[in-house]
């Protein structure tokens, strides 16, 4: 029973993972999306379509990918080459992103006749399998080698992110185009560039989040209501929990992954609480932290300092 | 580079011109530097010293004019050219990544092989800094350092990307006299080595002492070169102004016997409980200027705010004609005579609101006078055009926002304030900081204007040499602590350098 629920916990705190590996890759370069619901969104739709249609997996999460960097794009451009409000632009990017999905959502199930559904070959190649020998390990076989492929490609995409921002000199660049854009800026670096370069790569990440959600968590299902529902936004909040890094977002989505899923594995017959309180739990427990990590001092876990400011070289 | 005769000129410049929208930044301006050469930009606020450098960095660029590096013909279109081209800026205010270590400081941007940052760099930087003596730990966060701390990264960040020009903009504003020399010391090691270094600085002193030569700007224009030995202070002020300048400041003796600001054993900690001012005891009398002196960070900043009741108090007591206060309101404070102008080193951070007028800054201060439930803005206005008068004060009008004033303007603006509102007390901090000779002799003068009619004044400064002539006694602090109250009269520049650092604490142990 543990083992299932801990199971679940990894399975629902994949998208959150993605979602939050994103938005440190952003906001570690100094600007602040708020736009990752609508990114999730975007990718969940484009996902699906794109499964829906090919019956190819890659291509699916290549489509995600590409939509998150699309939607990114427009975000890069208005804040860092228009200068526009990051926080303005960010909110802009969700409602654009809901929309856009449930629009063509729509659409699809109106092209389809009712909701559209993937083919089972497809739901094969993304169902979860255990890998050999490592899966056979009692317990921690179950725990950690008997997942589908995206839970571990959230994993590895969290850890490399990490090596990259601490040991590379791109990504030391990065670190400090977010921290001091001006600094950056007279040590020879192009902020422009890596800006957008992070933009841009945080908003595909984001995007394959959305792309879990609709593949995996949907069970092959479009439902245009219910694909993204605010994991968007507790992504955003996991970012500070996580002190704006990977390697500790993994745990950080496990934990919030773990609410989501907890109304299914508390015993109804001896702890009874309306199913409400379970659904709200995430946020109540986003709220919590949030107040929790801004009574945090220490600079080294913090926000970059030059995150939701926009960067003119010439200013006075 | 070694090869090349020492009549290569480093850097030349010619015919320079910068406008920003309306305004002409730099008109024609020519300058050159020799390798091995150390050169002093001279001149007053706004007269585009920074500007010009900023154009070598690649900050900004020329509209018109030639730049020529090591004999080449260059354009630089960003700093990435300019450190390409050996051009290494210090800037005033350093461009350092807080929460990053000296050594990735140092490293930022450098154009190195290598995707992963490994153990060699650390080596080369100690190798760097064993060559030039300077002491840095390399694992050190940068916002944990003190202000010289700092700029010796700056320079060495410079050094490792083996930049044979270098250009300082003030970098001894912020120093400590000990800390000036040793930097001047790095200086002239490096002039040795073939570089050519460009300083910007105030301090007139400074510029007899390490420059070879002096190129003065004003209002924009290269008015003059000349050679610092054949030289002295009062031609470089003048050719710097346009006109013979008086150089010493006034020091008026006053008879008042009162005590107005008694404070006793005052501690004052910042929200991580750690005590920014420890067990001060001092007071201040009429018609007295009291100095403050010490290293930036000292506690200067919340001395003045516990005065003004702006920081809660820890222990201890401030006494205003035997009153605390301690306790009592900012509003409270300001009624009864104490005024407070701090001038932090944005200059627009407390005090002034940066997007009002002249006008509506002056009604900050009063917006709660009178019975209507709407401002007169009619006694403000007037207000703000005989303070325009009075200072000098150079702004298209009183309704302009203060943040489009020059530096200088905007701290007159702050201290008129403060002065016209009859104070008792008058607290300054950092009232002529980056203020040209000029601007500097109109506060002054204004301040012993204030100090003749019987105002106490506190003045928390950082020129040592003007404070010994200003101020009637110095108080001087260390870590929050007091280590000494000396009579200006009998007090030596070094001595207040070594009670800066502390030493006065240390005696007992050493001697």
């Amino acid at each position: 029973m543990i083992i299932n629920f801990l199971f679940a916990s990894i399975k629902a705190g994949t998208p959150l993972l993605f979602g939050t590996t994103g938005e440190i890759v952003t906001e570690k370069s100094g600007n602040l999306n708020l736009g990752v619901e609508g990114m999730m969104f975007m990718g969940a739709f484009m996902s699906f379509y794109t499964a829906y249609h090919t019956g190819n997996l890659w291509m699916a999460l290549f489509a995600a990918f590409a939509i998150g960097i699309f939607a990114a794009l427009i975000y890069a451009f208005l804040t860092v080459t228009l200068m526009a409000n990051q926080n303005v632009c960010g909110l802009t990017l969700t409602i654009f992103g809901t929309g856009f999905a449930k629009f063509f959502g729509e659409a699809m199930i109106n092209d389809a006749g009712g909701s559209p559904k993937l083919s089972d070959t497809l739901m094969a190649a993304f169902s979860e399998k255990k890998i050999p020998l490592l899966g056979d390990i009692p317990v921690l076989g179950k725990l950690f080698f008997s997942h589908n492929p995206l839970v571990y490609l959230a994993i590895i995409i969290a850890i490399i992110c990490t090596i990259y921002m601490i040991k590379t000199r791109a990504g030391l660049n990065m670190r400090a185009v977010g921290e001091n854009p001006a600094a950056a800026d007279a040590a020879g670096i192009n902020v422009t560039l890596v800006k957008y370069f992070h933009i841009l790569l945080g908003g595909g990440i984001c995007a394959l989040g959305g792309a879990y959600l609709s593949l995996i968590n949907g069970g092959g299902i479009w439902n245009n209501s219910s694909v993204v529902n605010g994991q968007g936004w507790i992504s955003v909040a996991l970012v500070i929990f996580a002190s704006w890094n990977p390697a500790k977002a993994i745990f950080g989505s496990l934990i919030f992954g773990a609410f989501s899923v907890l109304q299914f594995y508390v015993p109804k017959n001896i702890i009874v609480i309306p199913n409400a309180f379970y659904v709200m739990l995430p946020f109540l427990i986003t709220t919590l932290v949030l107040i929790v990590t801004s009574m945090r001092k220490s600079k080294e876990g913090s926000q970059p300092a030059g995150c939701g400011n926009n960067y003119f070289r010439e200013e006075r | 580079m070694e090869n090349k005769t020492k009549e290569t000129m480093a850097i030349e410049l010619k015919q320079i011109t910068k406008t920003f929208g309306s305004v002409v930044a730099n008109n024609r301006i020519d300058l050159s530097v020799k390798q091995g050469e150390i050169l002093a930009l001279l001149g007053e606020n706004g007269s585009g010293k920074t500007t010009l450098m900023n154009m070598l960095s690649g900050i900004y660029k020329p509209d018109s004019g030639s730049i020529l590096i090591n004999g080449q013909l260059v354009t630089i279109n960003s700093p990435e050219d300019s450190i390409r081209l050996g051009v290494g800026m210090i800037h005033q205010h350093f461009k350092l990544v807080e929460a990053l270590s000296a050594t990735d400081n140092i490293i930022l941007g450098a154009k190195e092989k290598g995707i992963f940052l490994n153990k060699v760099r650390a080596e080369k930087i100690s190798e760097i800094s064993k060559r030039f003596g300077l002491n840095i730990d390399p694992e050190k966060k940068i916002y944990q350092m003190s202000v010289s701390e700092k700029q010796t990264v700056e320079i060495l960040k410079v050094l490792y990307r083996k930049a044979d020009i270098l250009i300082l903009d003030e970098p001894t504003a912020v120093l400590t006299p000990q800390e000036t020399k040793r930097l001047f010391e790095i200086l002239n090691l490096m002039k040795k080595e073939g570089c050519a270094v460009i300083i910007i600085t105030h301090k007139l002193n400074e510029v007899l002492e390490i420059s070879d030569r002096v190129t003065i700007l004003r209002k924009g224009e290269s008015v003059a070169t000349v050679t610092t030995a054949n030289t002295d202070t009062q031609e470089l002020t003048e050719l710097m102004v346009g006109r013979p300048v008086e150089l010493s400041i006034d020091h008026p003796e006053t008879y008042f016997e009162e005590n107005l600001l008694e404070i006793h054993h005052l501690t004052v900690s910042d929200e991580e409980n750690f005590e920014t001012i420890k067990d001060i005891s001092f007071d201040l009398n009429r018609g007295e200027i009291l100095g403050v002196a010490g290293i930036a960070g000292s506690g200067q900043k919340e001395l003045c705010e516990a005065i003004a009741g702006l920081l809660p108090v820890k222990k201890g007591a401030i006494l205003y004609h035997n009153e605390n206060l301690v306790g009592k309101s900012p509003n409270e404070i300001i009624k009864m005579g104490i005024s407070m102008s701090f001038i932090p080193e944005d200059r627009l951070g407390m005090g002034l609101a940066a997007s009002m007028g002249m006008v509506e800054n002056m009604l900050l201060k009063k917006y709660n006078e009178g019975k209507s439930p709407f401002i007169s803005k009619k006694a403000a206005r007037e207000l703000a055009k005989r303070l325009v008068k009075q200072l000098d004060i150079v702004t298209p009008s009183v309704d302009t926002p203060v943040r489009r004033l020059s530096g200088g303007n905007v701290q007159k603006v702050l201290l008129g304030r403060e002065i016209e509102s009859e104070p008792n007390v008058l607290i300054t901090a950092y009232a002529v900081r980056g203020l040209d000779i000029n601007s500097s002799y109109t506060i002054y003068d204004s301040l012993n204007e204030q100090k003749k009619k019987g105002v106490g004044i506190l003045f928390i400064g950082e020129d040592l040499d003007v404070m010994l002539e200003l101020c009637d006694r110095i108080m001087v602090l260390c870590h929050g602590k007091v280590t000494g109250i000396v009579d200006t009269k009998n007090t030596s520049k070094e001595q207040l350098g070594l009670l800066m650092t502390g030493a006065s604490a240390k005696k007992g142990e050493t001697k």
